[in-house]
């Protein structure tokens, strides 16, 4: 004979587990995090995120290139990937499903490439690619920092942020568009005052989906970035991100090296827990409509 | 006597969903100044009937219209014509209230914004004209910077209908305008056709026997995609020429 009440408990336990483990490994990791970082904290105090000398070797470790290198490479990709998300998600939306379906597709496998294919493809053809289109018109320059770290967080960007726009999208009322429209406005002037309005905060939570992958992505800009930690103060400079710093130092890193590298992952998970926080509601209220 | 004046001559309008054809060799004269209700059962084709004189099925895949729909004596089929100059003439009133994403004052304002070139002062003053004409400036002048979407049902159908009074059209066609509205908003929205009659040409798609022999004074009934007996309403809901219409507007199916 089956025993429900044993099999049940039982089945309510494995749950549980699940539930516990996720979380007690978040914990754990903030706390780890917050230990290892104090050394840092006390060396290196405010100088780790308001100086831009890091130099490990002379125990300098000012990672404010770091942070700003982040800021200008994330914001330049948004910059570039958003208008183009909005844009493919109107697209699929609108278009017939013979050509929508395939591009839907197409950009759904963009997120699937791994981020170190999109950083090999920055080193190999998108770096050299800069660097020999710039020569022409007479500019030296390396290939390599903000702009091919940027266009390739907006390329990985942009499939993430067209899907949750395009879901977005799609659950306007056919009346609220066909209201505009009613009214004498353009597709253009529908889509832009009343549609995009009207889904304002699930616009923002995909735009805010983008961010935080861009925030955190290590791999593909660690190739393209120039690896220089210097605040980066024109187009064309080298630079770094946090992301791309932890990875690259860490092999050789201990004592306040390993502990300010800790500190700065501190930062970048603060950064992300604050855009998750602030994602969530704004994409979830479209499912309590 | 005085001739009666036609704004909307429909003839041989055939409507196709894709491959289904909807509407049947429509004919359909709609007199200037007058209430005309369109009624039948679900399916009959009223709506999309309605949805021809302002074009607005164009947004949807696959639907067409075939034949003449004149408007003051020129088809609006035609290609050629200026649909965002069509659809100020032409205003439509849904049957879920759909205020814009806005204030009450940038709803109103929205369409006249679209469509002339006026002051802040003339914008203001137009607003308050409309929302005077559709029966809602005393209940909402202390609240034009708060959002359309959070008035009354009732309420938010006649900021609908104020913001298409705004684009100074014409002609209104209401798909069904009160069916989602409570039975005091309703009769406001009744009481207000009534005196918006003066100023436009109005087409009613309605469900609503009732509401059809109250404010009409044209009925046409749809049958299966074709218009079965247009009259007078008193005539249409008293004595019916045809079975048809005898039978839907005693009850007897619909």
């Amino acid at each position: 004979m089956r025993r429900i009440l044993d099999t049940d408990t039982a089945f309510r336990w494995f749950c549980k587990a699940g539930a516990i483990v996720g979380l007690a490994v978040a914990i754990a990791l903030v706390a780890v995090i917050l230990k290892e970082s104090m050394l840092a904290l006390r060396t290196a105090g405010f100088s780790l995120v308001f100086s831009a000398e890091w130099n490990p070797a002379d125990g300098s470790f000012g990672a404010a290139g770091a942070l700003a290198g982040t800021a200008a490479t994330t914001l330049l990709a948004l910059l570039m990937a958003v208008p183009l998300a909005f844009a493919a998600a109107l697209f699929v939306n609108a278009a017939p499903p013979n050509v929508a379906v395939p591009v839907a597709h197409a950009l759904d496998l963009l997120a699937a490439i791994p981020s170190v294919i999109y950083g090999m493809w920055g080193l190999f053809v998108l770096c050299p690619l800069l660097q020999s289109v710039l020569s022409r018109f007479g500019i030296e320059y390396t290939g390599f920092g903000l702009v091919p770290s940027s266009l390739v967080l907006a390329l990985m960007v942009l499939p993430y942020v067209s899907a949750v726009m395009r879901d977005v999208l799609a659950q306007t009322p056919v009346a609220l568009v066909e209201s505009a429209m009613g009214v004498g406005c353009t597709r253009w002037e529908a889509t832009w005052d009343v549609v995009a309005r009207s889904r304002k905060a699930g616009l923002l939570g995909a735009i805010m989906i983008g961010l935080g992958r861009a925030l955190g992505e290590t791999m593909a800009v660690l190739f393209v970035c120039g690896g220089v930690s210097a605040i980066p103060t024109g187009l064309l400079d080298g630079c770094t991100t946090i992301a791309a710093t932890l990875a690259n130092d860490f092999a050789e890193a201990d004592g306040v090296h390993k502990s300010a590298l800790f500190a700065l992952g501190g930062i970048l998970l603060a950064f992300e827990f604050a855009i998750q926080a602030t994602t969530i509601p704004l994409i979830g209220r479209r499912s309590r409509k | 006597m005085q001739k009666k004046k036609n704004k909307i001559e429909t003839k041989r309008l055939n409507f196709f969903y894709g491959d289904h054809q909807a509407l049947f060799d429509n004919d359909l004269s709609i007199e200037a100044n007058k209430i005309t209700a369109v009624i039948g059962p679900s399916g009959c084709g009223k709506s999309t009937h309605l949805r021809v004189y302002n074009r607005i099925f164009e947004l949807h895949r696959g639907q067409r219209a075939e034949g003449e729909v004149f408007i003051d004596g020129k088809d609006i089929l035609d290609p050629g014509i200026d649909l965002l100059d069509l659809r100020r003439r032409v205003g439509m009133i849904f049957q879920k209230p759909t205020p814009f994403p806005m204030s009450v004052f940038d709803n109103v304002a929205y369409p006249i914004r679209l469509h002339f070139k006026a002051s802040q002062k003339e914008i203001a003053e137009r607003v308050e004209n409309a929302l005077r004409g559709a029966a809602l400036w005393d209940e909402v002048k202390d609240k034009l910077r708060e959002s359309g979407q959070a008035l009354s049902g009732g309420q938010q159908q006649r900021l609908c209908i104020a913001r298409a009074i705004a684009a100074e059209p014409e002609i209104l066609l209401m798909d069904e305008p009160t069916s989602a509205i409570d039975p005091v908003g309703t009769l406001k929205i009744e009481e207000l056709m009534d005196r918006l009659r003066e100023r436009f040409t109005i087409v009613i798609v309605t469900h609503n026997m009732q509401q059809a022999s109250r404010i009409s004074d044209t009925t046409a009934f749809f049958y299966k995609g074709s218009i079965v007996e247009v009259g007078p309403t008193k005539l249409i809901f008293t004595n019916p020429r045809n079975k048809l219409t005898e039978d839907y507007v005693s009850g007897r199916f619909g």
